[in-house]
């Protein structure tokens, strides 16, 4: 017998029950390994590029090498070509990744090339090898359609300032000119690409109208509604699979140009087509990060205490697009003071598209932010982690709104303790040619929810997870089947996580950080609902039953769950909508970061000789993911501090150094051991698990500590991201 | 990727048969001829595999010195027990290199003639003299950071990336070479070519021709030192490289044997650099006198103007390590 039913949770008001704390399963929170971690590691995870069906084709992307209408090809010649199977000008290709959340079609070709790299055709082949070199010798012709800027502070660039965007609160420049400190500097941040392992690839195949993709995208519900807009298909004619996806970091949110030239490609030829794009085209097709700049205006009291914030920005952002950078994102509630700007500027330029880079906002925002507050410290006399004590907010500074949780002064104490910190002045410490100095800074990032929901299947054998939920490496098999195999008192091994299908309910999908705590609420609400059928059925009160083991166990009594369920199957849907819970109150997860360096007084090379962080983001649902994901957001803060930095020709905009010899992202050797510690939290406000988004919170901030660090070993201040070795050469230079 | 034939050379006199055809090109490690090819930027219609060629040994010479022969991978040669204790510079050097994965892939001759790293020559949507003849350098007026200061001309500014030439040009290694009518030598300093206006053609070996191993000239001893300066820890290309083979002998530098790689078109040495350093006690102004004499015609294009103080820098850091030591 199979019976489905649904529970349903806005979110309203906080859940104070923690249940999960209650649970006697124990898998909660533990360091459990991934359950497929082992197909990963074997190679048996089957990726998007690596399910062939039978008689599949190969596509591969043409790029615009210029900007202008698209007035002809020699396409007649390369469909001449040996083994090609058809040349795909199709006007409905997208011109970059979608945005993510779009659930629309992102602005498609229509006879224009915007920018420098797009994609304007799509050559298919027999094999990978014809495909790829009939594309490179297919020449689309374009004409210029006039002159155009590529660089956001160039003269001429189209400045739009969205109202709704600016904040101007008290008398800043007041602040500033009775300040007994201040610091007003521009800082910037450079181009940057999610530079995910797993290039883009789909597969598409139709029958009888319906098309099945096999890509590598972060939010299948999203995806699918772009896919059946582009194609003008209903969303029901549309099912996406991406069970396994190797990293995605923003760039597989939206749904990008390989999916809808193979989708449009296995159509006309009616038969499976396959296009992976070549690392080159990745970085230039699905969204990157904006390069910013960054006024920050700084005034407190001589006590250290904040009197003014400011913070004026300008992003980049082809035309057309809707999401721009949202680079004060944390300014708005991290630090309080009286008189605050906050400015947003978009710069309409063709450089490739912008979009959502793993922490969009804080990664850069808070980064720059951090640096400026170190230098306010310093202007003041006061230790950088003193500085951040005397001014952590007690309200949302902007709103008066409550903070959900506010573990900011937690984390910065406990944080110091661990690293040991002491401040001294700037060269101080000196080992042969190298300067070693340390540097801190605060984190934050914006938690967020989103609509979830997931299936739960309980059988006397055992649970089964269904969501189109998606694990983009950062541990959703091992979240999920931890909370199933918690609230239902089975071993992980009995739970079956299956994800990645949008044949099965919508999940939140993966971004934002919002995935994890999303996906398991709804998780969470359908054992829920099968926890009160068993207890109905027993005949207990759903809070009087423990499951552990596989077995319910109530007024010591312990009967086996396949006792209970019989031949029977539950089914039960968990439906988690955000609701005034995230509107009351100011939901944020903290952190703090310390790190050291050294930094070569010849060459201005720097080295991260240790890093430690501490963060609190609400419960921690697995130990192992979460310090996975900390890891990785402090490697990647090393990599804005350091090393990253995609260079757009001046003279066309288009990326210069788009391989990954090139675009540098840090290497073993670039990271040093890292310490990561969380906080015990529960921040009920958030969700009934009382967890929060994990996996973005440690870049925002980790890449301040590291230039702040250089400062304080050989005295340079670096305003200009990243930290290269010439800068700070230059800067030692220029000191003597 | 466009279609090529492939033949795989048994011994040496079928190599030097099958490569004398028209856009025929050998493949060692394939580490980078395979990258450009799948771009498309080398297209040769024929490959001759010379990787079953009995060039993979290091043997010693009458003189002294090693013969390495041009199959010889980077690990092998960098872990090799002679090269790491006489001639260490080279070891460093190669270590320094790429990395473990392409080191155990990558030969002697291969990474002697792999291209330029040069951004624009990658990129087919741009105009650039090496790669396509009279087409230009967008290299200028776009970004050159990884690029040359020195050797360039107006039709190329681009550099030579390896760091094992770098030491091998240090120690006066020499390049075997056998064509079709027959062997000869030719010093590694004279190896290269410098672009001119002719920056497509890179070396003084004719098509068709076949490096068959690099020679060492016997241990110079002295204190040696390879340092790479680059923008990442590693797995970077060298922004500026030195390698030094330097004596001391009563407090005055005896021996000096300098090239520097980030620098030029090809592992640059400067003969005048190392008169100027003989027979002077070392001391930093010794060292800067050195770098003006290396740096006198040096030319920044703007993204790459560090390079001039940067060079500067390392050398005198180099000269002091190589010197104290020593001392
Ligand atoms: C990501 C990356 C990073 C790298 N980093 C570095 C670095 O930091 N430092 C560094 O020095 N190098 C670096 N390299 C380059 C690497 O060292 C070279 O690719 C390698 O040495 C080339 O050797 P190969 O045997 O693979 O040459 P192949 O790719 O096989 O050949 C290169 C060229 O040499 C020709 N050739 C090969 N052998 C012979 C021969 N015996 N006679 C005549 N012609 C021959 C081929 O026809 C071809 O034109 C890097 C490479 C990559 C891909
Ligand atoms: S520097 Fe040389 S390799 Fe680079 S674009 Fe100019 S000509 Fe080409």
């Amino acid at each position: 017998m199979t019976l489905e039913t649904t529970r349903h949770l806005k979110h309203d008001t906080p859940d104070r029950d923690r249940r999960l704390d209650g649970m006697a399963q124990g898998v909660i929170g533990t360091d459990m390994d991934r359950p497929e971690g082992a197909l990963k590691v074997s190679g048996q995870a089957t990726y998007a590029a690596e399910a062939h069906p039978e008689s599949m084709a190969h596509g591969y992307l043409v790029r615009a090498a210029t900007i202008g209408r698209i007035t002809g090809s020699n396409a007649d010649a390369v469909r001449a070509m040996p083994g090609v199977l058809h040349v795909l000008e199709d006007e409905r290709m997208i011109r970059n990744a979608a945005q993510g959340m779009a659930g629309e079609s992102p602005v498609q070709k229509q006879g224009r090339s915007w920018y420098v790299g797009q994609p304007v055709a799509c050559v298919v082949a027999e094999s990978f090898e014809q495909a790829r070199h009939a594309a490179q010798a297919m020449m689309v012709t374009i004409e210029p359609d006039g002159t155009h800027v590529f660089d956001a502070e160039a003269e001429g660039a189209e400045i739009e300032t969205p109202e709704k965007k600016q904040v101007s609160q008290g008398d800043l420049d007041g602040a500033m000119a009775s300040a007994a400190f201040s610091v007003d500097h521009d800082y910037r941040t450079p181009s940057m690409s999610s530079a995910a392992m797993e290039p883009h690839a789909s597969i598409a195949q139709w029958e009888d109208g319906a098309v099945t993709l096999r890509g590598s995208y972060q939010l299948l519900r999203f995806n699918k509604n772009e896919l059946a807009d582009v194609l003008g298909v209903s969303p029901d004619k549309v099912r996406i699979l991406s069970p396994y996806v190797g990293g995605g970091f923003g760039s597989k949110l939206g749904l990008a140009p390989e999916a809808v030239a193979a989708a449009l490609a296995a159509k006309v030829l009616e038969r499976p087509v396959q296009v992976v794009m070549h690392r080159r085209q990745v970085f230039e097709t699905v969204t990157r990060r904006s390069e910013t700049k960054q006024r920050i205006r700084l005034a407190c009291d001589a006590d250290g205490k904040l009197t003014g914030i400011g913070h004026e920005n300008l992003v980049s952002q082809l035309p057309e697009e809707t999401f721009s950078e949202p680079v004060a994102q944390g300014t708005h509630f991290q630090y309080a003071a009286p008189n605050r700007v906050v400015g947003h500027h978009i710069a309409r330029i063709r450089r490739p598209a912008a979009g959502s880079v793993r922490a969009p906002g804080e990664a850069v925002g808070v980064t720059a932010f951090e640096i400026a507050v170190d230098e306010l410290a310093k202007k003041a006399g006061i230790d950088p982690l003193e500085f951040r004590l005397r001014n952590v907010p007690t309200e949302d500074p902007e709103t008066g709104k409550p903070f959900s949780s506010s573990t900011m002064e937690a984390t910065l104490r406990e944080g110091a303790r661990r690293f040991g910190w002491t401040h001294t002045a700037p060269r101080q410490r000196r080992e042969g040619e190298w300067w070693i100095g340390t540097g801190m800074a605060g984190a934050v990032r914006v938690n967020m929810m989103i609509e979830a929901r997931a299936r739960v299947v309980l059988t006397g054998a055992g649970v089964r997870v269904e969501t189109d939920m998606t694990d983009i490496g950062t541990g959703s098999y091992a979240i999920l089947t931890q909370v199933a195999a918690e609230m239902l008192g089975h071993a992980p091994a009995q739970v079956q996580t299956i994800l990645g299908d949008t044949d099965l309910p919508p999940a939140s999908g993966s971004g934002g950080s919002f995935g994890a705590a999303s996906t398991s609420t709804a998780v969470y609400l359908a054992c829920m609902e099968l926890r009160e059928r068993l207890a109905a059925k027993i005949g207990v009160k759903e809070g009087e039953l423990t499951l552990k083991d596989g077995y319910a166990i109530h007024a010591n009594r312990q009967t086996p769950l396949s006792e209970i369920m019989g031949e029977e199957e539950w089914r039960a849907l968990g439906h988690l909508k955000p609701g005034r819970a995230g509107q009351d109150v100011r939901q944020a997860t903290w952190g703090a970061i310390f790190a050291e360096v050294a930094v070569n007084d010849t060459t201005g090379e720097t080295r991260v000789r240790r890093m430690d962080g501490t963060y609190a983001c609400g419960r921690v649902l697995n130990l192992k993911t979460a310090r996975s994901q900390c890891h990785g957001g402090m490697i990647w803060g090393i990599g804005l501090a350091l090393t990253e930095a995609l260079e757009h020709d001046p003279r066309d905009g288009h990326m210069v150094n788009r391989d990954l010899a090139e675009y540098h992202v840090p290497v073993n050797l670039d990271v040093p051991q890292l310490g990561v510690h969380f906080l015990e939290e529960r921040d009920d406000w958030a969700n009934p698990l009382q967890a929060k988004g994990i996996g973005e919170l440690a870049i925002c901030g980790s890449g301040a500590a590291v230039v702040n660090a250089i400062e304080n070993a050989c005295g340079v201040r670096v305003r200009t991201l990243p930290a290269t070795l010439d800068q700070v050469m230059e800067g030692l230079i220029a000191r003597g | 990727m466009r279609a090529f034939d492939y033949v795989r050379a048994g011994d040496t006199g079928e190599a030097l048969r099958q490569g004398a055809g028209e856009e025929t090109r050998f493949i060692a490690g394939g580490t980078n001829l395979l990258d450009l090819m799948k771009l498309e930027v080398m297209a040769p219609g024929k490959l001759v595999d010379i990787t079953r060629l009995d060039l993979g040994r290091i043997g010693e010479t009458d003189e002294g010195g090693l013969r390495i022969g041009a199959l010889v991978t980077n690990s092998d040669l960098a872990a090799d027990a002679r090269v790491r204790r006489d001639w260490p510079v080279l070891s460093r050097a190669l270590l320094a290199g790429a990395s473990g994965q392409l080191r155990n892939k990558a030969t002697t001759g291969g990474n002697l003639l792999q291209r330029t790293r040069c951004y624009y020559f990658y990129d087919r949507g741009e105009p650039c003299n090496k790669r396509e003849p009279g087409s230009g350098c967008a290299a200028q007026g776009g970004m050159n950071r990884i690029l040359a200061i020195l050797g360039t001309s107006d039709h190329c500014i681009a550099t030579h990336p390896s760091d094992m030439a770098v030491a091998m040009q240090a120690l006066g290694a020499r390049v075997e070479i056998e064509g079709q009518d027959g062997a000869r030598e030719v010093e590694l300093s004279e190896f290269y070519r410098l672009p001119g206006d002719t920056p497509h053609i890179e070396t003084v070996l004719a098509p068709g021709e076949l490096i068959t191993a690099v020679i060492l000239p016997p241990p110079a001893g002295g204190r040696q030192v390879y340092r790479k300066v680059r923008d990442r820890s590693s797995y970077a290309f060298a922004l500026v490289s030195v390698a030094a083979v330097v004596t001391v002998e009563e407090g005055r530098i005896a021996r000096a044997q300098l090239a520097f790689g980030g620098l030029g078109p090809m592992p640059w040495r400067d003969a005048r650099v190392e008169q100027a350093l003989i027979g002077e006690t070392p001391t930093k102004a010794l060292f800067d006198r050195a770098a003006d004499i290396l740096l006198a015609d040096a030319k920044g294009h703007g993204g790459n103007d560090f390079k001039i103080p940067l060079a500067r820098r390392t050398l005198a850091a180099v000269l002091t390590q190589a010197t104290e030591a020593a001392a």
